[in-house]
């Protein structure tokens, strides 16, 4: 056949169309980026990192997502997650419309409704909860900057109580035993000075697979200068693989290893002693406190070689000061987390790494006015007094105390307002108080880009449009360098989505609370803000990010005394303020609970390919990970008679069974333990990708451990068994 | 010829998977069809372990088995280098290049039916640019270069580290180096 | 000890988690290609040993059989394109290094060869079609072309016809990153094979009794020769390197240890052979099954080699996830 010929047979079926199927293919796409390209700053919403980064069109259409170069939180590379995070865009199964959960008989369904119906029975509620009840019984659950918007809306109704699920369910501990040490917190971005450490000790933290940018980067800087790297996890983890130093220690027994390595620092005299003795208070409590704790005793709990425990102590001295003993980020897990953070916090004092290169920096945040707008009303009365009255150190929500002060008629809180975050998973063992909550409360909001489980209990459901689609406030951490970073949209909202600011501000003018939002566009607010630091709007359209130079110094100048923010003025080694309120002044190990036989140490963490349990249905992310698998040591696999990918369920001891979970036979767990990866075994059929993938672990926690300084709930005092039998 | 190479660093590896989904962003490939992938290998026993991470991908290898075997050409050297091609519209899918590719690197593009595989992004490397995955990387452990200079960062690396490739003994000479 | 999994879920189709891009397409055609190339052989080697009287089918019909079994064989070849449309490609470029592009046009050289090898003896063995061709003009000059030039034809014909068979050993021999087919043997036994599955056929197209018993004699002799073939090729690869010793682990007590022996050595070349010599020595009643038994092991054998070869890999990924849950995406 003549080459000639076939072309035209083939331009025949091109003109006509004929067989488009057949006809992919005929010609190759042409190549990325040869289109008409668009891009624009935004700032990846996808976990807390909050970096900074550009977005590509092509033709209009979404095409990749970019880190700015020009941030200091990405250097210009996203994580795994904010590189899928363009995904979110077009995801399907998107929140879409307002809906309003309608009764008919006996059944109850979502009616999608306008915007303004939705604010009309919204605040018609809310002045019905006033009428009752009083305007301060409305509690706001949020996780993300756009929260802040319904903060102040509530705030102007009079609703004070707020909680970020983030404190009690995850960084709280380690936010409380700082401040009481050294008078402030970790922060976030945390103020971990890692790229100049020489030693970086990990307990529990799995940076590598918790992909927060800056801790990853940075941890990768000081391997590449050659930090020794010491890992204390059950699990062989990403960090742990690049350790000099893993130390496979027996779940619950960290406060064992710590006061141990306190022993050691202090009985061979390797603390910094000028520095303990010019910053820090209480270091003979200290001492006292210590001495029977030392690595032969360790052994004994811990399971670690006596050794092992002299060897990475000497590690640490000989690095000092730029040692890191990282404060971890996720630390709620045995209900003594703040003591176990204290002591974390006590380590590094001895070692002099708080304020040194290699420890941890001073944080700054640019001096950024915030809009001129009408101060919300004083609250009449203080709601923590009524809520968390047995918490007095806490000075923000504890999320499970709230959701306790909501479930039954007699209950505090009469309304909620959820902010992107998914109760029913963050929470540990929560769904029964969810179920009483959602009996008795007589408003509950529901806004977030997706219909996470929460949603099943919502009355109304309110979609906000995804980070793509919308400016936000400026992005301000204190961290080393202060930046600002642009959130602005890409794209128009798709469907009838919206962003936070718009529908506070829609729900506070229903309420005739107009005047406490005095500006049309929220496009006024940022370019006002950028004015007042000799910036402007469009000035950051263009770039992304600005920085500015800092006006406090990085590290403590040696030889300077300093003001601790503590009642002392010092490093509080021992702590005067817990000793007033009962609790113990210095950190002391109590044994944990021994699994039952035939149970595990259910551990859980994060992978790198997804955040939480929110970016399950991102299809990008859930082909990278569609499931979670459940580590198991081979001899515990042996003695179950389980198979390398073989599917089961976990049961607790109260005979809560979770979804099948595929089973993942490895020499990288302790034969007591098992681990997996928190987020997975959605059971919202409208999330079509991740319902019923994988397992969730929440609901498996049977044995909570309310911590009973900050609130917190303890999430790794659970145990598991393995039940076979599934196909 | 212009030998460019990819040099990898486990050390810094993570195995988080950026690049595997930068490169899908980037070369807009369909769902469920991937072309490069990430490999964990752990060795020893517990508590005694390591792990190492790759990313992998086609190597370009310089005598690569799949143009050999490609009976209409479509599987092609790009100009005067080792970055293996394939021209779509001279592929016939009969998959005697996906037998010939030790590696499993090449796959059937949906629903056309050619056959797809990693590029080195060679509309990016056009530009000076590195390929999406390199330039992707949080931990920076992906470097791309010219092999056959002596100067260039790649080559650097590869005289002052240990290094390994994949499957050397198939003699496909492939470009994309470990360090270990 | 050594885990090795995938991090990222891979599903690429057809390539994970082992190859299966090609399936009974390829295992029919490599048969049909290979019973094309044995028909070739003796219908030529017939002619050239004047057997007209001994082995008439063989001599003056059985050619006609070669173009239409070869035609089946190359629809199914076209059937596992992925890229149909665009299957005119193989015959714009000759690829010296691809056995594959080596085919495309050895296939092209054959059909017009096999033309002339079946008008060469037409008259003789289909009159019938003999006599339409004749009504074309320059007809019956054609024929008396052809049948002058039957013995210079049927010399190119043998060549190409081995060529044929060889081949389709050599297509799936020559890619070394499937270790089970990495080996030299298999372009012989595919073509010993070939030989043996046309004479099986011979055995069921002829009619003399004496050309059956020809057939019989020289199938049993073929599949002598295949069964010792089979043996080196196991114990090539048996004293390979790593790889290939994986390889032929799997049909020497591993997972295709009962489909090969049970389902391929046994009903395909041992019971034929048995049955064949039972025929030879007048045993009656096993006339047909014989031949197709082994026409059923020639395919057998393409079969497996060709799933066998796809499931024998230089890498070993263990994969963690489901990848039923993948087609959640479509």
């Amino acid at each position: 056949m003549q080459r000639r010929e076939f072309l035209k047979v083939s331009a025949l079926f091109g003109a006509s169309g004929v067989m488009p199927g057949l006809l992919g293919g005929c010609s190759p796409p042409p190549l990325p980026g040869t289109g008409e390209v668009r891009t624009s700053p935004t700032v990846c919403n996808i976990c807390f990192w909050q970096c900074a980064a550009t977005l590509y069109r092509e033709n209009g259409k979404p095409w990749k997502v970019v880190g700015n170069p020009a941030d200091p939180h990405c250097n210009g590379r996203l994580c795994t997650r904010g590189t899928g995070g363009i995904a979110s865009y077009s995801d399907p199964d998107r929140l879409k419309r307002p809906l309003i959960r309608i009764r008919q008989g006996n059944t109850q369904s979502f009616k999608p409704v306008s915007w303004d119906k939705a604010f009309a029975y919204i605040a018609g509620k809310m002045q019905t909860i006033a009428e009752h009840h009083g305007r301060d019984r409305i509690a706001l659950f949020s996780h993300g900057d756009g929260g802040r918007h319904f903060q102040r809306m509530l705030q102007a109704f009079g609703s004070h109580a707020y909680a970020h699920p983030s404190f009690a369910q995850c960084r709280g501990p380690r936010e409380m035993a700082f401040n009481l040490t050294f008078g402030e917190g970790v922060g976030s971005p945390d103020r971990t000075d890692m790229a100049n450490s020489r030693c970086i000790v990990l307990i529990g933290s799995h940076i590598g697979e918790n992909l927060h940018n800056g801790q990853v980067q940075t941890l990768t800087q000081a391997l590449e200068r050659g930090a020794t790297l010491i890992t204390v996890d059950p699990r062989f983890s990403v960090p742990a693989s690049k350790s000099r130093y893993w130390l496979p220690i027996k779940p619950g027994t960290d406060i064992a290893l710590l006061l141990a390595w306190m022993n050691v620092l202090i009985n061979e005299e390797l603390y910094d002693k000028d520095y303990v003795a010019g910053y820090c208070s209480g270091f003979e409590q200290l001492a006292a406190q210590v001495q029977p704790y030392n690595p032969e005793w360790a052994y004994l709990e811990t399971g670690l070689e006596a050794a092992q425990i002299r060897a990475t102590a000497h590690a640490m001295a000989a690095a000092a000061p730029a040692i890191l003993v990282h404060p971890g980020r996720h630390v709620t897990w045995y209900g003594d987390d703040t003591q176990r953070c204290r002591a974390i916090a006590i380590l590094n004092a001895l070692l002099g790494s708080w304020g040194r290169p290699g420890g941890f920096y001073a944080q700054e945040k640019v001096a950024l006015p915030g809009f001129p707008a009408p101060e919300p009303p004083r609250p009449e009365q203080d709601w923590k007094a009524e809520v968390q009255a047995r918490f007095p150190l806490v000075s923000t929500g504890i999320s499970n105390v709230m959701i306790d002060a909501s479930a039954g008629p007699d209950a505090f809180f009469k309304g909620w307002f959820v902010y992107a975050t998914n109760l029913t998973t963050t929470v540990p063992a929560v769904r029964e108080q969810l179920e009483r909550a959602a009996q008795s409360l007589e408003l509950v909001v529901v806004v977030d880009t997706m219909p996470a489980e929460i949603t099943g209990y919502a009355d109304v459901v309110l979609p906000e449009c995804t980070y793509l689609e919308r400016y936000d406030d400026l992005r301000n951490k204190a961290e080393r360098t202060p930046t600002l970073a642009l959130r602005m949209p890409a794209f128009a909202p798709k469907y009838d989505s919206k962003p936070a600011w718009w529908i506070a501000k829609g729900l506070a003018e229903k309420l005739g609370l107009g005047d406490y939002f005095p500006w049309q566009d929220y496009r006024e607010v940022l370019d006002w803000q950028l004015e007042q630091v000799g910036s402007s709007l469009a000035e950051i359209e263009q770039t992304g990010v600005k920085s500015f130079p800092r006006k406090t110094p990085v590290y403590f100048t040696a030889g300077e005394p300093i003001k601790f923010n503590t009642p002392s003025g010092k490093i509080e080694l021992y702590s005067q303020t817990l000793a007033d309120t009962g609790h113990d002044p210095l950190p002391r190990y109590a044994a944990p609970q021994r699994p039952p036989a035939g149970y595990f140490h259910l551990n859980y963490g994060r992978a790198a390919a997804h955040t939480f349990g929110r970016t399950i249905n991102n299809p990008l992310l859930f082909e990278l990970m569609p499931e979670n698998t459940v580590w198991v040591h081979p001899a515990a696999a042996a003695r179950f008679g389980v198979a390398n990918g073989e599917y089961v369920r976990l049961e607790n001891p109260a005979g809560v069974q979770s979804n099948r979970i595929r089973v993942r036979v490895t020499q990288r767990i302790r034969p007591d333990s098992v681990f997996l990866v928190h987020g997975f075994g959605h059971k919202e059929p409208r999330l079509r990708l991740a319902q019923g993938a994988g397992a969730d672990d929440a609901g498996l926690m049977h044995n909570v451990k309310i911590d009973p300084i900050m609130g917190g709930t303890g999430m790794r005092a659970s145990f598991v068994t393995l039940v076979r039998g599934e196909a | 010829m212009i030998t460019y190479a990819m040099v990898i660093d486990t050390r810094t590896c993570i195995g988080c998977g950026d690049c595997v989904v930068a490169c899908k962003n980037e070369n807009k490939i369909p769902a469920g069809l991937n072309r490069d992938w990430v490999v964990e290998t752990t060795r020893g026993e517990y508590p005694h372990l390591s792990t190492e991470f790759r990313s992998e991908r086609c190597n370009h290898c310089a005598h690569a088995t799949c143009v050999t075997s490609c009976p209409t050409g479509a599987s092609h050297y790009w100009k005067n280098t080792n970055i293996v091609l394939v021209a779509a519209e001279k592929c016939t899918g009969c998959k005697a290049c996906i037998a010939a590719c030790p590696y499993d690197a090449r796959l059937i593009m949906h629903p056309a039916g050619y056959i797809d595989k990693c590029t080195f992004c060679h509309h990016r490397v056009d530009q000076g640019l590195d390929p999406a995955c390199v330039s992707s990387c949080p931990t920076h452990c992906m470097h791309f270069g010219v092999l056959n200079d002596a100067d260039s960062p790649i080559s650097r690396l590869l005289r002052t580290r240990d290094y390994k490739a994949l499957l050397t003994e198939t003699g496909n000479q492939p470009n994309v180096y470990y360090l270990l | 000890m050594v885990e090795e999994v995938l991090v990222t879920a891979r599903f690429n189709p057809k390539v994970d988690p082992s190859l299966s891009i090609w399936s009974w397409e390829i295992a029919v055609y490599l048969f049909l290609g290979g019973l094309t190339a044995g028909i070739m052989c003796f219908a030529a080697w017939a002619l050239l040993a004047e057997k007209d009287k001994e082995l008439p089918f063989a001599h003056d019909r059985f050619a006609l059989w070669a173009p239409i079994v070869l035609s089946v064989g190359m629809t199914t070849l076209f059937l596992d394109l992925e890229h149909k449309l665009h299957v005119f490609r193989f015959y714009t470029s000759f690829q010296p290094t691809s056995p594959m592009s080596w085919g495309a046009w050895i296939l092209v050289l054959v059909y017009p060869l096999m033309a002339l090898q079946v008008l060469s003896t037409l008259r003789r063995g289909y009159p019938l079609f003999a006599g339409w061709l004749e009504r074309i003009p320059s007809g019956a000059e054609l024929l008396d072309v052809c049948e002058r030039l039957g013995r210079p034809i049927a010399w190119w014909v043998l060549p190409l016809g081995i060529g044929l068979g060889i081949y389709t050993g050599v297509l799936l021999s020559a890619l070394s990153a499937r270790p089970f087919w990495n080996s030299g043997v298999l372009g012989p036994l595919f073509l010993v094979s070939g030989l043996s599955t046309a004479a099986a056929l011979a055995i069921i197209g002829a009619r003399q009794a004496g050309e059956k018993h020809f057939f019989a004699r020289a199938d049993l002799t073929l599949i002598a020769v295949e069964l010792i073939l089979i043996a080196l090729f196991l114990i090539n690869l048996g004293t390979g390197a790593e790889q290939q010793l994986a390889a032929v682990h799997m049909v020497m007590g591993g997972a295709y240890t009962m489909p090969f022996w049970m389902w391929f050595v046994l009903p395909g070349l041992l019971i034929p052979l048995v049955l064949e010599t039972f025929a030879l020595r007048g045993i009656r009643g096993f006339a047909l099954i014989a031949p197709l038994l082994v026409l059923y092991g020639g395919f057998m054998l393409r079969y497996l080699t060709v799933e066998l070869g796809q499931l024998s890999s230089w890498t070993d990924y263990g994969i963690q996830f489901d990848p039923q849950l993948l087609l959640r995406l479509e």
